[in-house]
């Protein structure tokens, strides 16, 4: 065995500032309902499918070319723990040369990986790396194993329901009355619908991986499609659901996310390298940014984090094209929508439905939502600009902004750089 | 039972459930995955009984009963696709009449898999052996994971004959030179396993996938082919005189390994004979009718019960005491360095990795072991079995010098020097003197007393005798011997050690050359006598052939060594002059220096003219020469005579371990079940104990 890299390249690459940094390709595992399909299936296994199946599917990468892995799980013990981006790279065949590590931002953790490993190519440290997420709520019931410091409490540093992402939801309603639970019933309905008509549309199924899913008792099956959405929910339905966080209160199990098993994952590589292998280049990174609120409103997080990004690079929202935003409550897509302006039923958001109906499986969603966007930009080459954003537990929101390399105005940075792009 | 099973299940069947799912198949359609489950974990894996095949003919009735499929496929547990028929069960079959209905059973069940109007697959995810092969030759398509799983039709090697359909579908898939190779000769060369890869260069297999994402994968390779995206090609097979060639050859090797003490290796090759040319119907019953024949026959039942002591008793020794009373060996003493020493020297060093020091009275000799033994980690280095960096670790783990007193902080010191006891009651005294009052103190001795050698010792109770086969690397057995003395830490530490040494142990009381020599020495003493009064070597030497013996008492001698061979004869002949006959001639043999009485220049066994030349022939006190079968009779006689002596004197705790030692210490065949149910068999126990070791039904048909 050698103990010197044989993957150096050729020319060494001293002097790069800044890369033009692409999404190559993203696939996921369906999602399951926590207790069903996945029940007797391991987190680990639900990553390694993805990470296989995406070398599968761009045969140009060879896996020694791939220089980190990072995978993120909101409870890292069990099958999420064990340095989970390294033990899952050589689960899934990685040559050992290939790094890995954990990543955690509870519900962005996809969204961090991606971002993680994005400014590591930006910066040309890295060439091409996967970013992945998984949670599988089922194995890994939401707070598990957490111990809260009793200051928390005790010096009244958050709002006793900063833990109960229920209760910030209804504190999100309490907070802006405007956002009624009809509103958010007829949200939670419309994002059902739009999930069934993207599937019937074989807008989703492209870039699922079917999954293997062990059952003692009944034997191996084969998940192929998500497995929570309930395509003939309607807003009559949805208004006699109880409300599980308060009496009398406004969110649901209907207009909430729901408990969910799954595995997200993606190719993130710098656009020079991705045209030399002859890899897909779905998207583009334009910036991204991170914000914190009271983590008694988590759910209002991806407002001031958006504004942030779009700061940040001086776009405005009225040029985004295309938004992708998780759905853990409607109210928290609801006061995101009020705040910029938009209508609840604009076209231009969640357009194949959302984490209401396909679920939630945690730190996977993040990549969820950018390989939505990525089909939607393939349909739509009119926008230029899209964005991906969600709230996250303790107070928190993220953004990426992604720019459409189908829009006619799109120049690929040749040389890496950024300043090519311009 | 169900409409195709015709058979109560077995008593405590542990059932193999068939499962049903309807899944997706990918771009292709409805399609049903059965999954074969025993519901036990990874350890236990699934075979097949008769509650099992009615399982898995509910699963295809169900699978019949639901419209639309496109495809179905079958495959097992984690870890395991399915490993054939149900051994246990088949001592429970007392009339011909139910094993037919067994075999008829399998044939009927799983010839539904190909009749169901749809493509079938099998996705062999594990390990796939027998009838579990066989339910995937009857798919039309077959996958394999590339994980550790083995496959392989072994029936041959237990007394049966692939006849679930393997004995006609796998030639038919792959030819006759290549089933002959998977269905005789494998299973005939140490039940030899086939690797996912050599399953796929052979054919047995279309596809070979990782076993990250097996099942998936295979799930999108059955999709391709049902939608007609994926040609399966396969190897034309060649049905001209070729085949016939090559099953006569398999026969004829066949035959010179067992000399025909088996019956299933010609009724494999007669099946196979006939997939030539016989209709799949035909081939079928044939099947059908050899099975009912093999599982009535005694050579088939006795295999079981030797299959029942190395697989169960082998690995939980009798009469062995806590291991928790083992003590910790973290070094290793070998005294002497010659031919056994750095044997143990080196299979210590492999498999406990830990410093294993040497010693020896003379440099050159220490100078020479200490080099055998780094020439073998060289050696296993160079072939990639070590890392460089294994390699390393080991070199530096050996050690040697000339003096004993560098054992001291040894957890165990053995003895390899010669065989003469004050020798070796020197070494232990001068032992202890320096290693702790608690080390273990071993003897390799295969003949003198290890009792006397504690004599005058402090501790005479951390003595013990721990017995390893020539060559060492190979042999899986060790007879642990305990003097009166020897106490439990002593004993468990012992078993402890032969266990991480990945030999199997058995318990002997400290007699005379234990169990295995003693046996031996027994019949190799008449077969000399004959020799001696005049039997040709030839025939004295054939007089065993129907036992299929691994090697005949001549060549037996030679790979001792008649050096050894003598030695031994000459310690026994001396406590018991009555039974261990000691050969004048193997003494002139021994001392002449010469490896064997045969001369094998001519590729042939030929009594050598300057061997011969050294033996002084007699005749017998009265009448003729004895004849192949008097010899016969007289060596199952002899050692009728001494195995029931054996349990007499306890030597043993049960007549199991005096098998389980034959079949693992000398090779001895399954077919023989040791050595007692063939005893019993051949009416030699009756003759001469008036009564047989087992009683009927252990190792033979019921009555």
């Amino acid at each position: 065995m050698t103990l010197t890299a044989d993957t150096a390249p050729a020319v060494p690459r001293t002097n790069r500032s800044l890369a033009s940094v692409v999404f190559v390709d993203g696939v996921r595992t369906p999602f399951g309902k926590a207790g069903g399909a996945y029940a007797e299936t391991r987190a680990d296994d639900l990553v390694v499918r993805v990470i296989r199946e995406l070398l599968r599917r761009n045969p140009g990468l060879a896996p020694a070319e791939v220089d980190d892995v990072a995978i993120a799980a909101a409870t890292q013990s069990g099958d999420q723990g064990m340095l989970l981006g390294r033990s899952a790279a050589l689960l899934a065949g990685l040559p050992a040369s290939v790094p890995g590590y954990s990543i955690d931002r509870w519900c962005a953790g996809a969204m961090t990986a991606v971002t993680t490993v994005a400014a590591s190519v930006a910066v040309g440290t890295n060439d091409v790396a996967i970013a992945a997420g998984v949670e599988h709520m089922g194995r890994h019931p939401i707070g598990d194993g957490l111990d809260p410091n009793p200051r928390f409490l005790a010096e009244r540093l958050v709002d006793p329901a900063a833990l109960s992402m229920g209760a910030t939801a209804e504190n999100l309603h309490d907070q802006f009355p405007a956002l009624t639970k009809q509103r958010a019933d007829a949200y939670a309905a419309a994002s059902q619908h739009r999930t069934a008509k993207a599937y019937a549309n074989g807008l989703i199924q492209p870039d699922l991986v079917p999954m293997a899913t062990r059952s003692a008792e009944h034997g191996w099956g084969l998940l192929t499609v998500d497995e929570p959405p309930r395509p003939d929910t309607t807003i009559e339905g949805l208004a006699k659901l109880r409300t599980p966080f308060r009496p009398y209160g406004r969110v649901t199990a209907g207009n909430s996310s729901g408990l969910n098993d799954g595995a997200t994952g993606a190719i993130i590589a710098a656009e020079d390298v991705a045209i030399a292998h002859g890899l897909p280049r779905k998207m583009r990174m334009v910036t991204y940014a991170f914000a914190g609120v009271g983590p008694e409103v988590m759910g209002y997080g991806p407002v001031p984090s958006t504004q942030k990004a779009l700061d940040h690079c001086g776009l405005t929202i009225d040029q985004i094209g295309l938004i992708e935003i998780n759905e853990a409550f409607a109210v928290q897509v609801l006061a995101f929508l009020d705040h910029f302006g938009i209508a609840d039923d604009d076209e231009r958001v969640n357009p194949m439905g959302g984490a209401i109906a396909v679920g939630h499986p945690l730190a996977s969603s993040g990549i969820r939502l950018m390989i939505n966007l990525a089909r939607s930009f393939e349909r739509h080459p009119e926008v230029r600009y899209g964005l991906t954003t969600m709230c996250i537990g303790l107070g928190m929101g993220g953004t990426v902004i992604w720019e459409n390399p189908h829009h006619p105005d799109y120049r690929p940075a040749l040389d890496g750089s950024l300043a090519g792009a311009a | 039972m169900s409409a195709h099973v015709t058979v109560p299940p077995f008593p405590g069947e542990v059932v193999t459930q068939a499962h049903v799912r309807i899944i997706d198949l990918p771009g292709a359609g409805p399609a049903a995955l059965i999954t074969l489950d025993n519901g036990e974990d990874h350890s236990r894996p699934s075979t097949l009984g008769p509650a099992g095949l009615a399982a898995l003919d509910a699963a295809i009735d169900e699978v019949a009963a639901t419209s639309g499929l496109v495809a179905v496929a079958i495959t097992g547990k984690p870890f395991c696709f399915l490993v054939g028929a149900d051994l246990t069960g088949i001592g429970h079959v007392t009339e011909r009449g139910a094993a037919l209905a067994m075999a008829r059973s399998g044939h009927a069940v799983f010839q539904r898999l190909t009749g169901l109007g749809m493509p079938s697959f099998a996705f062999i995810n594990g390990a796939a052996m027998g009838g579990g092969l066989e339910v995937a030759l009857h798919c039309d398509y077959r996958t394999i994971s590339r994980g550790p799983g083995m496959i392989g039709l072994p029936e041959v090697f237990l007394g049966l004959v692939p006849g679930w359909g393997g004995a006609y579908l796998l030639p038919s898939l792959i030819g006759a030179r290549a089933a002959c190779e998977v269905i005789i000769r494998n299973p005939l060369n140490q039940n030899r396993l086939l690797k996912p890869e050599q399953a796929l260069g052979l054919g047995v297999v279309d596809v070979a996938f990782d076993a990250a994402d097996f099942l998936e994968e295979s799930l999108r390779w059955a999709a391709g082919v049902v939608r007609g995206d994926i040609e399966v090609h396969r190897a034309e097979v060649d049905r001209g005189p070729a085949w016939q060639e090559a099953v006569a050859e398999a026969r004829q090797w066949a035959a010179a390994r067992t000399h025909g003490a088996t019956p299933a290796p010609d009724r494999a090759c007669d099946l196979i004979e006939a997939a030539a040319s016989a209709d799949r119907d035909a081939a079928f019953a044939a099947e059908d009718e050899a099975l009912a024949d093999l599982v009535m026959g005694d050579e088939l039942r006795a295999s079981l019960y030797s299959f029942d002591l190395v697989q169960r008793r082998a690995k939980r020794p009798r009469g062995v005491p806590d291991a928790a009373l083992a003590r910790r060996v973290t070094r290793i003493g070998v005294v002497g360095a010659g031919l056994m020493a750095r044997q143990l020297a080196w299979l210590f060093l492999q498999r406990l990795e830990v410093p294993v020091h040497i010693t020896d009275l003379d440099q050159a000799r220490l100078d020479a072991g200490l080099g055998w033994v780094r020439d073998q980690i060289a050696e296993q280095a160079g072939r990639g079995r070590l890392s460089e960096r294994e390699a390393n670790r080991l070199r530096g783990l050996l050690t040697g010098s000339l003096s004993i007193a560098d054992f001291a902080g040894a957890d165990l010191v053995i003895e390899a020097v010669a065989e003469e006891i004050e020798v070796k009651q020197r070494v232990f005294a001068d032992l202890e003197q320096v290693v702790e009052p608690t080390a273990v103190l071993a003897t390799n001795t295969s003949s003198l007393s290890v009792t006397r050698m504690t004599e005058g010792l402090a501790n005479p109770e951390r003595v013990v005798g721990i017995h390893f086969f020539n060559p060492v690397a190979v042999m899986p057995l060790v007879e642990i011997a305990r003097t009166p003395s020897t106490d439990e830490a002593t004993l468990a530490t012992a078993f402890t050690v032969a266990r991480a040494l990945k030999k199997s142990a058995i318990l002997v009381k400290d007699a005379p050359a234990f169990v295995v020599n003693r046996l031996l020495m027994r019949f190799l003493g008449e077969i000399m006598r004959a020799v001696d009064e005049g039997t040709p070597v030839n025939v004295a030497d054939r007089s065993l052939d129907p036992l299929g013996l691994p090697m005949t008492p001549v060549n037996l001698i030679a790979l001792v060594g008649p050096g050894v061979a003598y030695h031994v004869a000459a310690q026994m002949h001396s406590q018991f002059p009555d039974r261990f006959y000691l050969s004048d001639n193997l003494r002139r043999l021994a001392e002449s220096g010469r490896p064997s009485i045969y001369d094998w220049s001519t590729g042939a066994p030929v009594p050598d003219p300057e061997v011969m030349a050294l033996f002084s022939i007699g005749r017998p006190a009265m009448g003729d020469p004895a004849t192949e079968a008097e010899i016969r009779s007289r060596a199952l006689a002899a050692l009728a005579d001494e195995v029931g002596r054996m349990l007499d004197e306890g030597v043993v705790a049960e007549v199991a371990d005096l098998d389980l030692a034959m079949i693992l210490g000398a090779g001895w065949p399954f077919w023989l079940g040791g050595m007692t149910p063939y005893l019993d068999r051949s009416g030699a126990s009756v003759r001469v104990r008036g009564s047989r070791f087992l009683p009927p039904g252990v190792a033979s048909v019921p009555a």
